[in-house]
């Protein structure tokens, strides 16, 4: 018999751009359970108007990240356990540097749209490993790429907190995950706004939930757009 | 791509460092100190324009920024620029690929040294 905690929810509310404010709902939950689950049990019991995303449940759809106690996390793999105690409350709110939906939803079209732009591939053939350099051939089988466009990166980046023309992290990454930089890639990326904007906070790989590492990727990129025009001043006829 | 803004924060939410890591922590300093030394490079340029008001003018104004709340603010200065400095030497390191999976390491050595050199100073300029 598992030991129940009580545990206060407090949860941002917004609808329409009205004023925002936070309900308080007062949870028996079991330690051992999701952040998600508890929001999921006050929607089912206590509050039907209550909004927010999630899908999958195990980390792959990217869709329920939110923050936590101030900080960016897929809240269906934050184990309750690990953000508050018995008697305890969890702050959640929606993501940073996103236009709210409605309460803890947010529009991430703007990262979907640009992670199309710079040709992220969401699934890849195993042998193109995008950890790092590691290179493994294991025949046709694919993969889901490591970057589940959660957009946990472009909440926590203080540049994106500054400026929405920022292209963020996770598009910076895929840039650099694709390979190889077309001139429409290059436009994009060897611009103000994007890889050359980053300010080295780290705050993305700090938060991010996969093994993409955006922070490590952005500095690659930049060696990559610094080659590429050394190579192409050469190269001009 | 535009018609799908992101939502940036208010500007008081740039300089707040709490639930953040210590990359924040350098991302705010650097901003406070670069704003600050950018403020003091107009207040710098008033004073030398004091030169061309002839010497009584100039000595009255020496005399003014010998106040020990001047010389708070040449201090402010001194540190600004060493933190701002320091920093950005992390920031060139890690831009180019150097030391990024050390950066932290790197700003708290980068800032310990800031701090020596700061108290260093403090104590020359207040010790007369
Ligand atoms: S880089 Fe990491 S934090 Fe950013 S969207 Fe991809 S998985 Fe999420
Ligand atoms: S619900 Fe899919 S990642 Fe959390």
């Amino acid at each position: 018999m598992v030991d129940l905690w009580h545990v206060t929810f407090e949860v941002f509310r917004q609808k329409d751009n009205q004023k925002s404010h936070f309900n308080f709902f007062e949870l028996d939950i079991n330690p051992d359970e999701y952040v998600l689950d508890g929001i999921e049990r006050i929607w089912a019991f206590t509050d039907r108007t209550l909004v927010f995303s999630h899908a999958c449940h195990h980390s792959t759809c990217g869709a329920c990240g939110m923050l936590v106690n101030g900080v960016e996390k897929l809240t269906c793999i934050t184990s309750i356990r690990d953000v508050t105690r018995d008697g305890g409350k969890i702050r959640i709110e929606p993501l940073r540097n996103f236009p709210i939906i409605s309460d803890l939803s947010v529009d991430m079209s703007s990262l979907y749209s640009r992670m199309e732009a710079v040709g992220h591939q969401p699934i890849l053939p195993i042998q193109e490993e995008d950890s790092k350099g590691k290179v493994k051939s294991e025949g046709d089988l694919l993969r889901l790429a490591d970057c589940i466009e959660c957009g946990l990166c472009i909440s926590a980046c203080p540049i994106a907190l500054t400026t929405s023309n920022y292209i963020g992290p996770a598009v910076l990454a895929g840039a650099q995950q694709h390979g190889e930089l077309t001139p429409c890639i290059l436009e994009l990326v060897n611009s103000e706004n994007g890889a050359w904007r980053c300010h080295s906070a780290y705050e993305c790989t700090e938060v991010c939930p996969s093994n993409v590492d955006p922070a490590w990727r952005i500095m690659e990129l930049r060696r990559k757009i610094i080659a590429n025009r050394f190579s192409s001043f050469f190269t001009r006829k | 791509m535009s018609e799908y803004p992101q939502q940036p924060g208010k500007l008081i939410k740039w300089f707040d460092p709490r639930h953040r890591s210590l990359g924040s922590w350098a991302f705010i300093l650097n901003r406070v100190t670069g704003l600050g030394l950018t403020l003091y490079l107009f207040l710098h340029l008033i004073m030398l324009g004091q030169l061309a008001k002839g010497p009584d003018a100039y000595d009255g104004f020496i005399a003014l920024v010998k106040n020990p709340v001047f010389l708070v603010g040449e201090l402010l200065v001194i540190a600004a620029a060493l933190i701002h400095g320091l920093n950005g030497i992390r920031v060139g390191l890690t831009s180019f690929g150097i030391g990024n999976s050390k950066q932290k390491q790197l700003f708290i050595i980068l800032m310990s040294l800031a701090a020596v050199a700061i108290i260093y100073f403090a104590f020359r300029m207040f010790a007369h």
